[in-house]
């Protein structure tokens, strides 16, 4: 098989060969229900890193308040399939559980949006806090979903094989907004707000469709997140879950698909790591909370763009984004031009 | 056939007039400078044309069209492009996306064929890239187009800044101090370059600089802004030697 | 009628609170255009340090006086809790001071976290509610049905004494001016001889002392817990941006507000929509009043 089939198949068959030992692999006991779980944060935590990293990474603007986009996916979720969905067809309208939560969230992305109009960073920062602790606030006075008690019902329908989807879903549909017209105007208002309108880029419009995106992602990971663990409550998206998102993002690299799922990763492994660690060494748990602002710092003073900062995994371009694609492209445009005039 | 109609526009900033009363009309294809000392408003002047500043009052037409109360986005849709005093590149982009980003208006798809990668998705990109392409490889920039713009020399980012203003399709390009910093050289070469886009490109140029050698060099008129008025008008020569213009201008280089 | 004097006189003691700690947000803001967000965990942590302080002092010296007793414990807490905000400052703010804004932002708000989780898992900490020792003498006078504690006069006298004290110092001293000086132009004041380091140091310490006070009166008054940094820190956080964030006075209006708020909000709705209005304030003036009721508005420079 030549390169030209491998790069464009290549990706693809990998992904394809993955799925099967993602429905295997926990069936029949390969690998225990503690490492499908912590497979499961992974996929989960990839969905939000990437959706934070757009607002934050790629479009240059602070959201402080994920966890709340989060929140309303989980509930919104979690209520469709544990009051609505008859329980038969739970696995099967699971997905449309999710699209709902989604698209829940993405609602609220809409009302974040219109203050980014006139504000942006640490402004928006507040407002994006304040939207967080509204949410958390709304949901401890609604009774009738559990109050501060939180919720429950939900099935464990979260497998590992719908997270490896949903992140597939994800980082596709995220790749391909990245690499077009509206993912370079969001580049655009990170780099230079008001040159970006100056050439054309309806600001608004990116903002509108990337905060709406950006809490549809957010949503799903929600919608995951509620029937993985069965029970959620207000406690559980707060300003910290939205810090650790924080921590993912900075970690794997801001403005990089790559970076997000890097950054996911690691944190998850070494949050999860550290609580064996403590374990065995028999400190008390809770310091492993003081790891994940203390990363932040560190990161912050250090590292501050993350491990794959700008960068991006050459198998997240598209092919025609890539140099030797480029290099194609201008040869033809040097060749069909011939002899025309051209500025020295 | 007026191209841009600009009738008493008068911008204040708190209690400061920054413009008064500044009228201008273009015919296309003219080459006009706008000269005058620093702070005299002339980038106000910029900047209520492409709506970043909305004027206190005067009115301002593109093609008989009205474009106060317009956002920056539309009307540069409308044909009127523009560089900046002090190079605005976004930075840590590549040359191509800095030429695509200025394609937005015209990228001919929805957020959904984009997110799905729809065949209209393909097709138009492919265009964009082309057409950014060809542009680069008009002004000798096609190998540089994965470079970071933050990277290329001084002179290469002010011709960057130039086609990216190009790839929006203006009628009219506004150039703001576009020979600042540059070296007697670059200055020859740039001012070839003005004169070539508007050729090929059929433009019609408003000019800020102070460099007299490009604005006598290749403005055919020339307004001369001080305090936010309008002091003199006239063909190079006639500003060369009107006593007000000296006095407030040239006499400082002069003197 | 008595209940609306006794509302009105718990609102002024909860809102001289969040006034004292409003103003150490405002103080970095006016000086850095910075929110440190850590600043309601150094707060907490301020109640700490008068917690272990005052035990360990009325343990050893049973039968001091007990102004005596509370004035040493207020200096300790001040000057304990003034070297931690330094020393944040020094060690994770310095070095961001030419990276972007938000960065400094971002570390603000994981030194907050660090404090309070370091403060949970901590061992003599702990994430139990606690209560300072009586330093004062806990007495309740009944004047017309309206009843008032020796704390509450203290509260209230002691921190409008401090925000006059702080008034006065930055309107009338040297340090005030060039704290003011500095937030006009961070670029050119050096130039002048202004030793912006030290004065940014000063400001943080002077900040995080005045929160000390708060925190010293808010335990004399209330439990302590390691998660009212949250609790306490957002609403005077708040109280900043209501009243402008950067304005000194208004800090201290926007306190008073919100102190109206949280005593006033429980006379109409249930008690557990404190947070829902309080947050609704604040995303309703960001909206349509960005700078606050004192602030004055950002210029963007094109």
């Amino acid at each position: 098989m030549n390169r030209v089939f491998w790069n464009r198949w290549g990706l693809i068959l990998i992904l394809l060969l993955i799925f099967p030992l993602t429905i295997l692999l926990p069936r029949f006991g390969i690998i225990n229900p503690y490492i499908d779980l912590v497979l499961k944060y992974i996929g989960i935590n990839i969905i939000l890193t990437v959706s934070l990293n757009l607002v934050n990474g790629y479009m240059g603007e602070f959201s402080v308040g994920h966890a709340g986009f989060m929140a309303i996916g989980a509930y919104v979720a979690s209520l469709l399939t544990v009051w609505l969905f008859p329980r038969a067809a739970g696995p099967f309208l699971f997905p449309v559980a999710l699209l709902a939560g989604g698209v829940a969230a993405g609602i609220a992305g809409l009302g974040i949006a219109f203050p980014s109009f006139r504000t942006r960073g640490d402004y928006l920062a507040i407002v994006t806090l304040a939207f967080n602790m509204i949410i958390k606030s709304v949901l401890e006075n609604l009774d009738a979903i559990g109050g501060p008690r939180g919720f429950m019902g939900m099935e464990k329908l979260t497998t590992l094989w719908w997270v490896y989807i949903w992140v597939i879903i994800t980082v596709f549909l995220a790749r391909n907004y990245v690499f077009s017209n509206f993912g370079r105007g969001v580049l655009s208002i990170r780099e230079d707000e008001i040159a970006s309108g100056l050439v054309s880029v309806n600001t608004r419009q990116v903002k509108v469709l990337t905060f709406v995106f950006s809490a549809f992602l957010a949503g799903i990971a929600g919608g995951l997140f509620a029937h993985e663990l069965q029970f959620i409550n207000p406690r559980s998206f707060t300003i910290l879950k939205s810090t650790d998102m924080l921590v993912m993002v900075y970690l794997g690299g801001i403005g990089s698909l790559g970076g997000s799922i890097l950054g996911a990763t690691v944190f998850t492994v070494v949050m999860e790591g550290l609580r064996t660690v403590l374990q065995q060494i028999g400190i008390s748990q809770e310091w492993r909370l003081v790891v994940a602002p203390l990363m932040l710092i560190l990161l912050m003073i250090f590292r501050p763009y993350g491990i794959m900062g700008l960068r991006e995994f050459r198998f997240l371009i598209p092919r025609k984004e890539r140099p030797e694609a480029l290099n194609e492209f201008r040869k033809q445009i040097h060749a069909s031009k011939g002899g025309k005039e051209a500025l020295t | 056939m007026t191209l841009l109609y600009i009738e008493r526009l008068s911008h204040n900033f708190g209690g400061l007039r920054a413009v008064q009363d500044f009228n201008l009309e273009l015919q296309p294809g003219e080459l006009v400078a706008i000269i005058g000392p620093n702070g005299a408003g002339k980038t106000t002047v910029f900047n209520l044309i492409t709506g970043v500043y909305i004027p206190t009052e005067g009115r301002i037409k593109l093609n008989g069209e009205d474009l106060i109360g317009h956002k920056p986005h539309e009307i540069i849709s409308r044909g009127i492009a523009r560089t900046f005093q002090t190079i605005r590149l976004f930075k840590e982009l590549t040359v191509l996306d800095n030429v695509r980003i200025a394609h937005y208006s015209r990228a001919g798809y929805s957020q959904w064929d984009a997110l799905l990668r729809l065949p209209r998705f393909t097709g138009q990109e492919d265009r964009v890239r082309r057409e950014a392409l060809e542009l680069l490889d008009i002004f000798g920039m096609a190998d540089l187009a994965e470079a970071t713009s933050k990277n290329l020399p001084y002179g290469q980012q002010r011709r960057l800044e130039i086609a990216r203003a190009l790839a929006t399709r203006p009628s009219l390009l506004l150039l703001d101090e576009p020979a600042a910093g540059m070296n007697p050289a670059e200055v020859e070469r740039l001012m070839e370059t003005i004169l070539w886009i508007r050729r090929e490109f059929q433009l019609t140029i408003l000019l800020i600089e102070h460099q007299m050698r490009v604005v006598m060099g290749i403005a055919e008129r020339i307004k001369v802004l001080d305090f936010g008025q309008t002091i003199a008008e006239g063909t190079p020569t006639e500003i060369q030697n009107d006593p007000r213009v000296i006095e407030a201008y040239l006499g400082e280089e002069a003197a | 009628m008595e209940f609306y004097i006794q509302q009105t006189l718990n609102a002024l003691q909860v809102g001289s609170v969040y006034a004292l700690i409003a103003l150490g947000y405002t103080m970095v803001y006016g000086i850095l255009t910075m929110i440190n967000f850590a600043h309601g965990d150094i707060f907490m942590v301020s109640t700490y340090i008068a917690f272990f302080f005052s035990t360990m002092l009325l343990g050893a010296l049973a039968g001091l006086n007990p102004i005596l007793a509370f004035v040493a414990t207020l200096l300790v807490a001040m000057f304990g809790t003034a070297l931690l905000a330094v020393i944040i400052e020094r060690l994770a703010y310095k070095p961001l001071r030419t990276a972007p804004r938000i960065s400094a932002v971002i570390t603000a708000l994981g030194v907050g976290l660090f404090l309070e989780n370091f403060m949970v898992a901590f061992k003599p900490v702990g994430p139990a509610p606690r209560f300072l020792p009586a330093l004062i003498p806990a007495i309740n006078y009944n004047i017309g049905g309206v009843t008032v504690s020796t704390i509450q006069i203290v509260i209230i006298l002691v921190s409008a004494l401090v925000m006059i004290l702080l008034d006065v110092i930055v309107r009338r001293t040297m340090v005030g001016m060039a704290m003011r000086a500095i937030s006009w132009d961070k670029f050119i004041v050096p130039l002048m001889g202004v030793p912006v380091d030290r004065i940014i140091s000063l400001t943080f310490a002077l900040g995080a002392s005045i929160a000390a006070v708060g925190g010293t009166l808010y335990g004399m008054a209330y439990t302590i817990d390691p998660y009212m940094g949250i609790r306490i820190g957002w609403w005077a956080f708040i109280s900043a941006v209501v009243g402008g964030i950067g304005n000194i006075r208004g800090a201290m209006i926007g306190g008073f507000i919100l102190g109206f708020v949280e005593i006033f909000t429980p006379v109409f709705l249930p008690s557990t929509y404190r947070d829902f209005v309080a947050f609704s304030l604040l995303l309703v003036l960001l909206i349509f009043r960005p700078t606050g009721i004192l602030g004055r508005p950002m210029a963007q420079k094109v």
